[in-house]
């Protein structure tokens, strides 16, 4: 009889920092449900070192106007009257098992929402559903202060996250979420030290780093995806050694990339080996959602209910035998 | 782990002869540790040596071939956990399974599907590597006849023979193709697996119930009866036990250079879960050091998605998939077509070069050398900026072949415009379009 097997066991000295998203009325805001994500003292589900004390949440992308470019089976889905309505459509994430919503905001159409309109949207989402809610401004520096300001004193106290902070622009995102109770997403281009520098600098403008969110940005399956894997493993190995500027919860816009890409988009003419469009379609977002919950993602943002069930349900069956062994 | 030259330096003759060709042992030990150089060079080295040296040059994780020609699959041999630490290496096999219970006519057909499937990425082929067959009626016979069915379908791409004893996969081994993996020996059958794998060179799972010491007692058991080819089912079905048994027996094999389980793993993502989330368990297995994957659907979709995973996560990360720096004609150019300017990232490329064709407008494609990034993380690195692509059009003697002077950019650099245009006299620098797939709707109004 050989020897017992002894399987090598990694004790880490770090762990993930625990943010929490969203404030009940306790703590000054309106939400019916708080979010924790962060926490883990190993690599993701390994259940023989280390523990995920709050398995990856799941957040359902909804726009303030009704989007652009977005492909047709996501219309199906939710319907456009729906589409149309921030509040309606924050109600129906909710019951599609949204863990919390992730609100984001176009430039790109006829009109653009003024400060005061995006405000008033954003009241309407938070009045429908009692989620935490992230808030993502159009991406150029000068839009992004402008609608961000306005939410974040609007929504004062319901601890909201504001994004995106990059390394150009994220003073007047940063002292908006610091004076209102909010926090931030520090989004960097796959990059480590991008990454850790950006939560240096929010660091020293005083924001208690359990209130920053990290995006490494998102590649998608395909495009990318192996950058972003390969990143967030670096960044969450560093966490766990104790490197406490990448101890940051990770969030991935997986939505955002998987359903911009050709086999997401595009039904008709693509060569048969591609098989069904829908089904394609919902996996892509699924399979690069999952594969970057492997390299550590706390947040994934999602845009199909059917992939929000997918990976739900992949998170469930890794963290119940976790919860059984720990 | 291989042996440091100095190691190796002790365990030779320290004559300093030069008959290996190198100027002293010591020289000729850094060379055998840097892979440069064979052990058979040195006439006089000891038995001893001689073993201990083979022993350690071994890898961690032993190669197992199973087929045998074009398609023959090579998994195994890996040397990282992740994959920035180096690279993966051998891309885990992709086998879809049928059962004997199914009518000849079906497997036959299901077999040639998934033979033949085969999707373009990039600008390479991706293809499943084989059929694994079950035999699930227990009649030696049936599983023949499901194999050749299989086997008039499929043609020669390697094959996993899967059933309860040696009698029945004997009955299907001699209608498969070559040297294919049989599925598996456990601690009640293995004498009688291990007979039929030696007699017919073939492959052997075997299969334990969870317990990492009772495999490696069979491993043991396997290997001194003969077989080296060996491939691991270490028992668990759920993904948690997968991800911690896969992680644990790759840990065992490359930290603690455990020999006696340092062998391919193989898994079975499907097994009562429907056809999506087989596809995720699958995507899990790919990422998380599974060598060979039997899947128990075949669907084109899912094909495509878990060959773009695995071409993803096995591709080097010191080396992206890059095309050569040029300019290129997509369509039939004339000196007046516009031009656009890119990358040499080759998912860049083919996905710019795919457009532009698609669009029916034809155009110059003027690929600058980004060391193989794709546009925003080039850009990011300060590899692709206005002195790189004012090179390019240098280089490329772009001014002699196209007439026109605007140069398009990718609309994510759009912050290039000023710098390139002071690069480049004369010439009109143009923001395009963010993503490819917008590229034909910005040709048809280019002007």
């Amino acid at each position: 009889m050989p020897a017992r097997v002894e399987v090598p066991v990694d004790k880490y000295r770090g762990a993930v920092r625990q943010v929490t998203l969203g404030a009940g009325p306790d703590a000054g805001g309106t939400r019916k449900r708080v979010v924790v994500v962060g926490g883990e003292t190993g690599l993701p589900f390994l259940g023989f070192e280390g523990s995920v004390p709050n398995p990856p949440v799941v957040g359902i992308e909804i726009t303030a106007q009704p989007p652009e470019g977005w492909s047709e089976p996501l219309h199906e889905a939710w319907g456009d009257s729906v589409m149309a309505d921030p509040a309606a459509w924050a109600a129906k994430a909710e019951q599609a098992g949204a863990d919390l919503i992730f609100l984001s905001v176009q430039d790109t159409g006829q009109h653009q929402l003024s400060a005061t309109e995006f405000a008033a949207r954003v009241k309407a989402v938070l009045q429908a559903t009692g989620l935490p809610l992230i808030v993502v401004g159009p991406g150029s520096a000068e839009r992004d202060n402008e609608l961000l300001v306005a939410v974040a004193d609007a929504a004062k106290g319901e601890r909201l996250a504001l994004g995106r902070c990059e390394d150009k622009n994220y003073r007047t995102i940063v002292a908006a979420a610091m004076a209102n109770g909010h926090l931030v997403v520090a989004s960097s281009p796959i990059d480590v030290n991008l990454a850790k520098q950006l939560n240096i600098l929010i660091r020293d403008m005083n924001l208690p780093l359990e209130r920053v969110l990290m995006d490494p940005t998102t590649g998608a399956l395909g495009y990318g995806l192996e950058y972003t894997y390969s990143v967030m493993e670096r960044l969450r190995l560093a966490a766990l050694q104790g490197d406490e500027m990448t101890q940051q919860p990770m969030i991935c816009t997986i939505g955002q990339e998987a359903w911009r890409q050709k086999e997401s988009r595009v039904g008709e003419g693509m060569p048969p080996e591609w098989g069904d469009w829908r089904r394609r379609a919902v996996l892509w977002e699924a399979v690069t959602a999952t594969s970057l919950i492997h390299s550590g993602a706390d947040i994934v943002i999602l845009r199909h209910p059917q992939s929000v069930a997918l990976v739900k349900q992949n998170v469930a069956e890794l963290a119940a035998a976790y919860a059984r062994r720990v | 782990m291989a042996l440091s030259g100095l190691a190796i330096y002790k365990l030779l003759p320290k004559t300093n002869c030069k008959e290996c060709g190198f100027p002293t042992c010591l020289a000729f030990a850094m060379k055998l540790a840097a892979k440069q150089a064979e052990l058979s060079q040195c006439p006089y080295v000891s038995e001893e040596a001689k073993a201990a040296l083979e022993e350690s040059a071994a890898p961690p994780i032993r190669l197992v071939k199973i087929g045998e020609g074009d398609r023959a699959l090579e998994v195994g041999n890996e040397t990282v956990m992740f994959r920035h630490e180096k690279r993966f290496y051998h891309e885990p096999g992709l086998f879809v399974r049928v059962g004997d219970d199914e009518a000849p006519a079906a497997i036959e057909a299901k077999a040639r599907e998934v033979a033949n499937y085969k999707v373009e990425r990039v600008g390479l082929n991706l293809r499943l590597s084989g059929i694994a067959i079950e035999c699930r009626s227990g009649d030696a016979g049936r599983f023949a006849a499901a194999v050749e069915a299989a086997r008039k379908g499929a043609g020669e791409v390697p094959m996993l023979l899967i059933g309860p004893s040696a009698a029945v996969l004997r009955a299907g081994v001699e209608r498969a193709t070559p040297r294919p993996l049989l599925v598996a020996a456990t601690k009640d059958n293995w004498q009688e697996m291990v007979a039929l794998a030696k007699e017919k060179g073939a492959p052997l799972t075997i299969r334990g119930d969870g317990d990492l010491s009772a495999l490696a007692e069979l491993a043991q058991q396997v290997k001194d009866a003969g077989i080296e080819d060996i491939v691991l089912d270490p028992g668990g079905r759920s993904l948690p036990d997968k991800l911690s048994q896969f992680t644990a027996l790759r840990r065992l094999a490359l930290r603690n250079n455990f020999r006696t389980l340092g062998y391919p793993i193989i898994s079975f993502p499907g097994e009562g879960r429907d056809l999506e989330n087989e596809a995720i368990a699958a995507a899990q297995d790919i990422a998380k050091y599974a060598g060979i994957i039997v899947l128990d659907h075949f669907d084109p979709a899912v094909a495509y998605i878990l060959l773009t995973l695995r071409l993803n996560l096995y591709t080097d990360p010191q080396k992206p998939i890059q095309v050569s720096p040029g300019l290129y004609e997509i369509g039939a150019v004339k000196p007046e077509s516009p031009l656009l300017v890119t990358t040499n990232f080759s998912l860049t490329y083919f996905s710019v070069a795919g457009e532009v064709e698609g669009s029916g407008i034809p155009a110059w494609l003027l690929i600058a050398d980004a060391e193989g990034l794709s546009v925003l993380t080039a850009w990011a690195a300060g590899k692709f900026d206005a002195e790189v692509i004012a090179k390019a059009v240098k280089k490329f003697d772009v001014e002699s072949k196209v007439s026109q002077r605007k140069i398009v950019l990718p609309g994510f650099v759009a912050s290039l415009s000023g710098d390139l245009e002071d690069e480049l006299p004369g010439w009109e620098v143009r923001v395009g379009p963010r993503e490819a797939i917008d590229i034909p709707a910005y040709l048809k109004q280019w002007k």
